[in-house]
């Protein structure tokens, strides 16, 4: 694409406060016709869909939920950026569509008091009108677009109504392009005015509404970012405008002090509040944030998620895994065997498979976690859990991040963005892939059920298998915390963090939003997972297959007796014999080292790997899981010992619970945090705590003679 | 005489009367309306007295005993 080409579709940005139902009405003006893309230097996600506005095609950027535009890290400049048109690909927008949540008129009209001093087209999406009127508010909207001097407009995004209204309005709004012309306090938009004129005539462009920000933010992300651009000199300056500007007080308490008087002015005019009827929200949080109570229902309602997660998702994976099975049976019995039957099977539908299994999982589990934030019931999650997550390095918002990471570490480190406090992120991002992701969970239940004996107890409830299983679900939250709590006491020792969270009020999710959300983040994952999982699938599978064994080709199917001499020679066991004795300590022979080398890029890989690996001496058409165990027990070391062993195999296990193999957590830490630091010292580290857990483990167990 | 926000227990209220630092912590509370002359009430505490859950301009916001101890509030009632 040329870069100077013809006149883009009008761009129109949305912007708001978290919780006022911004998503919800993104989604309802755009559907699914949605892109999610990222700020190029920070971690900030937009999203950008594209409406109908009469004739015209309009691009919207969604920007994330914010209370006001004073930046005190690079992600909340953001959205001064956008509005400044500093940011090449979205360009100066064509106006600024504002939602105003109507039950909380004071505090949102904070962050409008701002946006309306931008000099930019405005229209005000007036939210949750519904609300309002059940808790007896009721506001004269006319008086306040007067107030505000710009379009307002009363809707209910979660039930579409007011749409073809507000469409209107936008429409009138970017055809006339006439700007919003706030101006509260003359004096510091003066000063911010000449400010920008003096930085721009000294060669350093800036416009008035980031100059403004610098002069009042004083140790903000704007004044830090003009500093470093600059010259340190510069400080003197700022100092000398400030000291004439605030006369010995404090710039900002002025600026909030004159915004806030403004709005209680309008408030006072054009709100009505009525005796307010019962608010059950209220009512319902003496119980669910109950100290106790409270943390009880929050335990009840996490084992509620796992136990759905767990057993809901288990009949559509055994259906998926039989499905894939079935297909490469009809695969098999249609084509001759050869390269390209054995590529569609162990390498093609093998490697899909793999990753359309964890699918269902990964669905409910989103579906919760969505149902959960958009509820409002996460901010009391958080709300009870900090002090917990503080003890050992976190905070309560590091909660929800955590477990997503259940089910796939990728939109768990995804999740981080909502922690405001850098450090707490990167902690969160680092203690993520220790959680126990559905990724780890094939390779625990293929070797608890190979290994581990199933002894009961208390008359048949309790079993040992589910027991291990459990231990390594806890040992992964062991790693997590561990982790955290020794960074937190080493390398990135900082002040306190902030924990500073609204409670939103209990809403009714909505099933429109609902849908797009996990529909988006599904894709991500497909995306994500799939391509790498796929690629690896398909990698093992030529490296076993390649070179060729000189085998003359006088039966229909390999025999086991070629597939053993095919395997012994192809590139894999080359490989993996050359560095198997750094892994013999462990109790691995080369094929349980290949097939670890292997799963490095995505660890569910394994069992695909193994299972190709002891996929000799059998016969072939035995269903392929139930004689991998078979197989794996059977398997001798040269000395007639068995190759799997008990603490071998919780050895292996804890390699797996440990080890950080996935490139797509690798990859999405890397765009987190911006450069490979942060992943190059996770992954030794976790790799080093593999390797350790797994030694330990078998030379203990060993010895003990388990 | 005003005191802490920390100090209050839940069910008390107040006023807002200032902050007893400047930094980017209290500048955050006052863009989310916790100004002077603002009523506040402290709701509940979080298991172990910690985080708190106060009422401002007729929402819940929940912060730190640390971030509350910033607060200062006059009229305790
Ligand atoms: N009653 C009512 N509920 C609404 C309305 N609009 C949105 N909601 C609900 O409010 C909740 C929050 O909506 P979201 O769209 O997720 O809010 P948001 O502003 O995008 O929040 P963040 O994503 O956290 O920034 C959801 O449960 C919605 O269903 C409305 O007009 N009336």
């Amino acid at each position: 694409m040329g870069a100077e080409n013809v006149r883009k579709a009008p761009v129109l940005v949305t912007l708001g406060n978290p919780n006022t139902g911004k998503s919800t009405l993104f989604n309802a003006l755009t559907g699914l016709k949605q892109k999610v893309g990222n700020f190029p230097g920070v971690t900030v996600e937009h999203v950008v869909g594209a409406m109908r506005l009469g004739e015209r095609d309009v691009s919207v950027v969604d920007l994330p939920g914010t209370y006001s535009i004073s930046a005190q890290s690079p992600d909340e400049i953001v959205a001064v950026d956008v509005l400044q048109g500093r940011v090449a690909e979205i360009g100066v927008p064509d106006a600024v569509l504002l939602i105003v949540d109507a039950t909380n008129l004071r505090r949102n009209l904070f962050l409008a008091s701002q946006v309306l001093e931008m000099e930019l087209p405005v229209v005000v999406a007036l939210n949750m009108t519904d609300l309002a009127t059940t808790q007896g508010i009721s506001i004269d909207v006319p008086g306040l677009a007067a107030a505000l001097g710009v379009p307002v407009v009363p809707i209910v995004a979660a039930k579409s109504l007011g749409l073809g209204e507000l469409k209107a309005a936008l429409l009138d709004a970017i055809e006339r392009g006439e700007p919003a012309r706030l101006r509260l306090n003359a004096a510091i938009h003066e000063a911010a005015r000449a400010f920008a004129a003096e930085m721009t005539a000294a060669g350093h462009p800036l416009r008035r509404p980031e100059a403004e920000r610098i002069l009042i933010d004083r140790g903000g992300f704007a004044e830090k970012r003009l500093l470093a651009a600059t010259w340190p000199v510069l400080e003197e300056r700022l100092a000398t405008i400030r000291a004439g500007l605030a006369q010995g007080r404090d710039l900002a308490t002025l600026e909030a002090r004159d915004r806030y008087g403004w709005i209680n002015q309008i408030v006072g005019r054009v709100e009505q509040r009525g005796p307010a009827p019962r608010n059950w929200g209220q009512f319902a949080d003496r119980w669910l944030n109950h100290p106790v109570y409270g943390a009880l229902l929050f335990l009840f309602a996490m084992a509620a998620v796992f136990q759905s997660v767990f057993a809901g998702a288990a009949p559509i994976m055994t259906a998926i895994d039989r499905g894939t099975r079935g297909l490469s049976a009809g695969v098999l019995a249609r084509l001759e065997a050869g390269v390209l039957s054995s590529f569609l099977v162990d390498g093609v539908i093998a490697g899909v498979g793999s990753v359309v299994v964890f699918l269902p999982q990964i669905l409910i589990l989103f579906a919760f976690i969505i149902l959960l934030e958009d509820s409002g019931y996460m901010s009391r999650a958080a709300f009870l859990v900090d002090r917990l997550m503080r003890w050992c390095g976190l905070s309560g918002q590091s909660f929800i991040p955590m477990l997503s990471s259940f089910a796939c570490a990728v939109p768990g480190i995804m999740g981080t963005r909502v922690i405001g406090n850098y450090r707490d992120r990167l902690v969160t991002i680092l203690a993520a892939p220790f959680m126990t992701c559905s990724a780890r969970l094939p390779i625990y239940t293929l070797l608890i059920s190979a290994f581990v004996p199933d002894h009961r107890y208390l008359g048949g409830l309790v079993n040992l298998q589910g027991l291990v299983l459990l231990a390594f679900y806890l040992l992964g939250i062991v790693g997590a915390v561990g982790t955290a709590f020794l960074i937190n006491k080493t390398f990135l020792r900082g002040p306190p963090t902030r924990f500073l969270l609204e409670m939103p009020p209990y809403r009714l999710p909505n099933a429109r939003s609902l849908v797009i959300k996990l529909v988006s983040r599904v894709k991500i994952f497909l995306k994500r997972a799939g391509t790498m999982i796929f690629g690896v699938a398909i990698l093992v599978w030529a490296l076993a297959t390649f070179p060729r064994a000189d085998i003359s080709r006088d039966a229909a199917r390999p025999t086991a007796h070629a597939a053993t001499v095919q395997l012994e020679q192809s590139y894999l066991a080359r490989v993996s014999r050359s560095v198997s004795p750094l892994f013999a300590p462990l109790g691995w022979d080369w094929k349980v080292t290949a097939a670890v080398l292997a799963s490095f890029p995505a660890r569910e890989v394994v069992i695909a790997v193994l299972g190709t690996l002891y996929a000799v001496e059998n016969n072939q058409n035995a269903g392929p899981d139930a004689t991998l165990i078979s197989r794996m027990k059977e398997a001798r070391r040269p000395d007639g010992t068995p190759m799997f062993s008990l603490p071998m195999a919780l050895g292996l296990m804890m390699f797996y619970a440990l080890c950080l193999q996935c490139v797509s957590t690798i990859a999405v830490m890397r765009r987190e945090t911006n450069g490979w630091r942060w992943p190059a010292i996770a992954w030794s580290y976790m790799t080093a705590l593999g390797y350790l857990g797994a030694f330990a483990c078998y030379q203990l167990g060993t010895a003990l003679g388990a | 005489m005003a005191v802490s926000l920390a100090c209050l227990r839940p069910g008390q209220s107040g006023i807002v009367a200032g902050f007893d630092r400047v930094d980017e912590l209290t500048q955050r509370l006052m863009h989310l309306g916790v100004i002077d002359g603002t009523p506040v009430e402290v709701v509940r505490c979080a298991p172990a007295g910690d985080p708190i859950e106060i009422r401002v301009m007729g929402y819940a916001l929940s912060l730190r005993r640390s971030e509350a101890e910033a607060i200062l509030i006059d009229e305790v009632r």
